[in-house]
């Protein structure tokens, strides 16, 4: 009786977490232009729209590029600052760890503002600079997270065992830390990368008309009307979503990443 | 001691350059920009005036961080309330479905709020959305619009929130030792009992932490209130967004941003006040 409670639970929520990734993805199979569920004469005719259309692919890229430089920006702020928490305790870098920690948990519509402000300010308005720049301050607390933990995963035995074998400082960084954390900085790359790509108020406000991301090209044609094309770059981010994370969790452990213990 | 400072200070440089440049820069210009004179044809730093917050005396506005508030406490308790059974379960699972349950939830991370908010839309229309599947069953007499409406823009933030709400959780769920449980069982203690004396005091602070999340996330979302709720209701957000870009006030924008986000705070403080006074009562 309990185990049947807790499977209808999970599968209602199941469902109810799936219902919005099916929809999507039946639409951007429909064969007519009208936006019909379940799909009508299934056909990837859109998927080949979405690719010969340079205004869907530009957006398409913009957002990859976005996503992928934010990622490799907030993980260079992120991995100094919990290396020297870790290693050296350093008050500064516990103080940039909260500041970073505040940005994270600003609400989105006032961070935008926030930048709209900033980048205004400063005249520099408009390039793709300050989209990348924007979402890599703002996502910096993940990265933080998952590197920290990271690091307080290295065991200070091994440590002490490679110097008593005399290994040089370098050393051990490179043979007995590296190896533990690279698979925390990965993670850390890929929640900015998937978290960047989904920015709509942010990346609109700091850069909208020029830096038109693929969620700015969805929102502003969803105004106009329905178009099945739009459904097609969901699929395509909610396939790199899957992929991404499937990766993570191939090449280390995932519930460890996040934090938790991992089971058999 | 002083190569150590040395060695930090190159090793910060750049955090230290990006998170005050972008980080705490922006924000002080906001509050002064918030204090600014209103210039229509851009950016003014220059002047000093109330005259923008004078603005959130507005019934308009009060009602819409009213609305802001109410929505970001439903959304908060349905996430917390559906997350903290869900993690529970997820944590106790085997190994590989708990892994497929945690990459399907953070790919749903991938999907921008736009498209969330637009297959919504889709599911609570009246031609091809839920509304049908209700009817077919009997529910309804026949098939209507579901959106905009209150629920509409619930269900949608429960969906986004819903995987950072699991993230918070997972840690403290993963680690917690069963046989505390077990030992509680043993000593003659109710599964009920168990559960309130062992699990809950150790994930009242987690829970509370996904809570305020929960709260935060709400609170800042732009589109789903805009393309799932009605015009009435508008939260904060929405109003915030339509100042900056169709009215092209920033001073008034900046504002409301500061009270906006002086509530936010405010919240949150009130929440994590009220747990630790639970913690001290028990």
């Amino acid at each position: 009786m309990k185990a049947a409670g807790k499977i209808l639970f999970l599968g209602l929520l199941a469902i109810f977490m799936a219902a919005p990734l099916v929809v999507v993805a039946g639409v951007s199979i429909n064969g007519t232009q009208r936006m019909n569920f379940p799909p009508q004469d299934p056909s990837f005719v859109w998927y080949g729209t979405f690719f010969s259309d340079p205004a869907w692919m530009s957006a398409f890229s913009l957002s990859l590029i976005v996503a992928v430089l934010a990622a490799l920006v907030s993980v260079s702020i992120a991995l100094p600052i919990a290396y020297a928490i870790w290693k050296y305790k350093s008050r500064l870098a516990l103080i940039l760890e909260s500041l970073a920690r505040i940005s994270f948990l600003l609400p989105s519509i006032v961070l935008s503002i926030v930048f709209l402000v900033f980048w205004s300010a400063i005249g520099h308005v408009g390039r793709i600079e300050d989209t990348i720049l924007s979402h890599a301050v703002v996502f910096v607390a993940l990265p933080l997270a998952t590197i920290g933990m990271g690091f307080r995963s290295v065991d200070m035995a091994l440590i002490e065992v490679a110097r008593t074998m005399g290994a040089r400082e370098s050393d051990v960084l490179r043979t007995v830390i590296r190896p533990i954390v690279l698979p925390y900085i990965v993670s850390g790359l890929v929640f900015v990368f998937i978290l960047s790509l989904n920015v709509y108020i942010i990346a609109y406000m700091v850069a909208g008309f020029e830096v038109e991301t693929l969620p700015i090209k969805v929102f502003n044609n969803l105004r106009m009307g329905f178009q099945p094309t739009m459904c097609v770059g969901a699929v395509l981010f909610m396939l790199l979503g899957v992929f991404a994370f499937s990766a993570v969790a191939a090449i280390g452990d995932l519930p460890k990443l996040l934090g938790g213990v991992s089971r058999r | 001691m002083t190569a150590l400072h040395l060695r930090l200070g190159v090793l910060l440089s750049w955090p230290m350059v990006a998170l005050l440049g972008l980080g705490a820069v922006p924000f002080v210009l906001l509050l002064r920009i918030s204090v600014a004179r209103h210039d229509p044809n851009g950016i003014a730093l220059s002047g000093l005036t109330l005259h923008a917050y004078g603005a959130l005396t507005e019934p308009e506005l009060l009602g819409a961080l009213l609305d802001s508030i109410r929505l970001a406490v439903i959304v908060g308790a349905v996430s917390v309330g559906l997350g903290y059974p869900l993690t529970w379960a997820i944590a106790r699972m085997r190994r590989r479905l708990q892994v497929a349950w945690l990459v399907f939830l953070l790919a749903t991370l991938s999907l921008s709020d736009v498209l969330i908010a637009f297959s919504w839309q889709v599911m609570l229309s009246k031609r091809i959305g839920l509304s049908n599947l209700f009817v077919a069953l009997g529910l309804m007499d026949g098939p209507e619009s579901l959106t905009p409406s209150a629920g509409a823009v619930v269900a949608c933030l429960v969906y986004l929130v819903l995987p950072f709400t699991v993230l918070t959780l997972f840690p403290v769920f993963s680690r917690l030792d069963l046989d505390l449980i077990q030992a509680a069982r043993t000593l003659g203690a109710s599964p009920l009992r168990a559960f309130l004396s062992v699990v809950v005091p150790m994930t009242k602070g987690p829970a509370m932490i996904a809570f305020v999340m929960a709260m935060v996330l709400t609170v800042g979302a732009y589109v789903p209130p805009l393309v799932l709720g009605r015009p009435q209701s508008w939260p904060m957000a929405v109003l915030i967004g339509s100042t900056a870009l169709a009215g092209h006030d920033l001073p008034r924008a900046s504002a409301m941003s500061v009270f906006l986000l002086a509530a936010t705070v405010l919240l949150a403080f009130v929440a994590f006040q009220a747990t630790r006074m639970r913690v001290r009562n028990s």
